[in-house]
């Protein structure tokens, strides 16, 4: 809110003259002896905090990929809840230096603000959420509507967009939290409640009856949500990069987390490389080689990380869909390790 | 030795002339400057060299740029195909909107309580006493989350709404009521109503001068009251009744048509007003309690009833003292509007945040921010002044 939002944009505009003047991320994580990620403030699945404080998720598991990758140890990760609103500023001042948190990749953030995005750990759109009672069975049937989202997201973008495209009027009432949302929502506030159909299926667990609520069938946008860090320090973005693709290399190549020691045997060259016995990609990145080997046993691969936070047999319930690997009727796909 | 004391403290000190307290004084404000120029400077330079490297626009271009967002409530015409620009204004027209309202509240509320505080009837002191001491003590945003969430919780669906007199409506999307539509005709209507406003000052004037003169009342209040009514109402029918209201019907999800009120604003403007109320009501009772009692007692012994003589002499006085510390509660409000953005009411802050969130312009933003909330304290502080100066005391 206001209170956090002031000091930190102040922060933005002081750190943009003091943090950031040095280049060197990797560097400084190194000197520090942990990352700083930039999270959700809670979003389950991707990244909630447990009552013990404890940190847990699709994004949190990324974060801790790379902690392991750099200090072979998954703990040495901090985290800062941010909202939507205030996650780009937090990355640009230096605040954090990664942000995993249901990003949506664009153009306009990936250029004029200054960041660049890693690549995609999630394929995602947008989606409608309505209680059943209303007898809605279509967006389309939305036409003058109370929608609730989040502010300074893509999602509150589309909505205009699509409303605007299909003629229909609607109310956009945009809140900062996604806590005061899902409460405005619950409280009959609005009709409806859009954000990424992910989003919209944690969020769903926290409303006083979740099987009063439906999703409607409707996807109306491209929602690729990937980690994001700072334009302009190479090596960091490589590191943050190569973290994602090798997780996703691992699950091709049938590297799991309980047979990892066992794979090192393996005589595919290619598990070889990722595993750090040939060749030395590692240390192309700034990294020693059994970077790969050590992100695997910290987490697993990216389908044990999928399933594990959101897949079928979490509260989520999540199919792989889109998110499948290439090789088995998804999107998901990562340049080789060679 | 008392010679050489003399000469000594007479005489500029021997030596050095660095040891002149004069120089020593220039010389260190000097550095002084020097050193918040270099540091302003190096602020400045090295942000924009950071701003560059990591290749963020800056400037107030983007402000021409389509916002592409939807906003709930605009005062002006707003679509999301208008700019960055348009976007703050409405913002900034929705703060001033809740500063202005609240304020009329806060100071009607404050000042009832505070006369209420000094009343001698028991139940209505112990009241205001209760009003002011449970809510200035309890966080703001905690009260604006409560007119909020709690009262939306307690308020029925739109096809369930509380209905006044068939034309309002109150539901969980707020307050409905009908509203006026101006047709073809109707600025002979407002020229009315301006006369009428024109003529009551005029009347007022004239009716006070006469009573310093000769002694005599003339009750302006009453004939003001039914020129303002009346003259428009003649206009009205004069040019044709060109006025129309338009009602709000419930169609699909909600209403529409009519004047709506948004839960997020009622929410605001009473957190805001019934908070800072109390904090005037304590300044009201200070103020009154800062005239003499012998003042009162004056105004009785004259024969003056309790209502004229709080109205004629203790208020007049007690606003001197009144004033000042009403002005920075006034301040206070407006600056706290800001807390808007927890209930999605499209402040300033709110709406330029999302701006900053979509364009990365947050130095930019922030300076807007600054500008505008110094801007606004200063008019207020400014209007108040002269407001004071008026009431100060006039020595005859
Ligand atoms: N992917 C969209 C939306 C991201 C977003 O903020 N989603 C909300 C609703 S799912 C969220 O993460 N809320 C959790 C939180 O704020 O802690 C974007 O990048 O703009």
């Amino acid at each position: 809110m206001t209170i956090k939002l002031l000091p930190l944009a102040l922060g933005a505009a002081l750190g943009m003259a003091v943090t950031a003047a040095s280049g060197a991320t990797l560097d400084d994580v190194k000197a520090k002896g942990f990352v700083q990620c930039g999270v959700s403030q809670g979003l389950p699945g991707f990244s909630n905090p447990d009552s013990a404080g404890n940190w847990s998720g699709l994004d949190v598991d990324f974060c801790k990929a790379m902690a392991a990758a750099i200090f072979g140890d998954p703990s040495a990760a901090k985290y800062t809840p941010l909202s939507a609103k205030e996650r780009f500023t937090a990355l640009q001042s230096g605040e954090i230096d990664v942000l995993p948190r249901n990003t949506t990749w664009t153009m306009t953030r990936d250029t004029t603000l200054g960041l660049n995005f890693v690549g995609v750990n999630y394929y995602d759109g947008q989606g409608f959420m309505v209680r059943k009672a209303l007898g809605v069975s279509s967006a389309l049937e939305l036409s003058g509507a109370s929608i609730c989202t989040n502010t300074g997201t893509t999602t509150e973008l589309n909505v205009a967009d699509y409303f605007r495209a299909n003629n229909m009027p609607y109310e956009i009432v945009a809140f900062e939290k996604s806590d005061e949302v899902v409460q405005a929502y619950d409280s009959g506030r609005c009709d409806v409640y859009t954000t990424d159909a992910s989003g919209l299926y944690a969020q769903r667990l926290k409303l006083t009856n979740p099987d009063d609520h439906m999703v409607l069938p409707e996807i109306i946008s491209k929602e690729p949500l990937g980690p994001v860090v700072r334009q302009g320090d190479d090596q960091w973005f490589n590191v943050a990069k190569w973290t994602l693709f090798a997780m996703i290399n691992a699950e091709e190549l049938g590297v799991t987390k309980a047979n990892v020691e066992d794979m090192k045997s393996s005589d595919n060259p290619a598990v070889k490389r990722l595993l750090g016995l040939e060749g030395s990609y590692g240390e192309a990145i700034g990294l020693s080689n059994d970077w790969a080997l050590n992100l695997i046993k910290a987490v697993g691969n990216y389908g044990e990380v999928f399933d594990n936070n959101v897949g079928p047999d979490t509260p989520l319930g999540i199919s792989r869909g889109l998110n499948a690997l290439w090789s088995k009727g998804g999107i998901m796909y990562a340049p080789p390790i060679r | 030795m008392a010679v050489q004391e003399h000469s000594s403290a007479d005489e500029p000190p021997r030596g050095s002339i660095l040891n002149d307290p004069r120089v020593r004084s220039v010389f260190y404000q000097l550095v002084v400057v020097a050193i918040i120029v270099i540091l302003g400077w190096e602020i400045v330079s090295n942000t924009m060299a950071n701003l560059k490297r990591q290749e963020i626009a800056s400037g107030f271009g983007f402000l021409e740029n389509t916002a592409g967002f939807g906003i709930i409530q605009t005062l002006v015409h707003y679509t999301e195909t208008s700019n960055y620009g348009r976007a703050l204004l409405v913002g900034l027209l929705n703060t001033m909107l809740v500063a202005v309202i609240g304020v009329a509240m806060a100071t009607i509320i404050g000042f009832i309580v505070g006369v209420g505080r000094l009343s001698s009837n028991w139940i209505i002191a112990k009241l205001a006493y209760l009003y002011v001491e449970i809510l200035r003590n309890i966080p703001l945003l905690l009260q604006i989350f409560f007119w909020y969430f709690a009262v939306l919780r307690a308020v029925p669906s739109p096809r369930n709404s509380v209905t006044f007199l068939d034309s309002i409506f109150i539901n969980n999307r707020g307050i409905y009521g009908p509203k006026a539509l101006f047709g073809e005709g109707s600025v002979a209507i407002g020229i009315a109503l301006l006369l009428a406003v024109a003529g009551s000052i005029v009347l007022h004037v004239w009716a006070r001068k006469r009573q310093e003169a000769t002694g005599q009342r003339f009750r302006s209040g009453l004939s003001a009251l039914g020129m303002i009514i009346g003259l428009p109402v003649v206009a009205y029918f004069a040019s044709g009744m060109p006025v129309s209201v338009e009602y709000p019907v419930l169609r699909g999800f909600n209403f529409v048509g009519g004047l709506q009120l948004t839960p997020e604003f009622v929410a605001l403007v009473l957190a805001l007003s019934i908070y800072t109320a109390s904090f005037i009501a304590e300044i009201v009772r200070a103020g009154i309690l800062a005239v003499s009692h012998g003042q009162t007692e004056a105004a009785g012994a004259l024969g003056l009833r309790p209502g004229p003589t709080l109205r004629l002499v203790v208020i007049p006085q007690a606003m001197r003292v009144i004033i000042p510390p009403l002005t920075s509660q006034y301040l206070n409000l407006t600056k706290n509007s800001s807390l808007a953005v927890a209930i999605a009411y499209p402040d300033l802050v709110s709406v330029g945040g999302t701006v900053l969130n979509q364009t990365g312009q947050a130095i930019e933003i922030i300076g807007i921010w600054m500008f505008v909330y110094l801007s606004l304290s200063l008019i207020t502080s400014a209007f108040m002044n002269w407001y004071n100066q008026r009431m100060a005391l006039v020595e005859r």
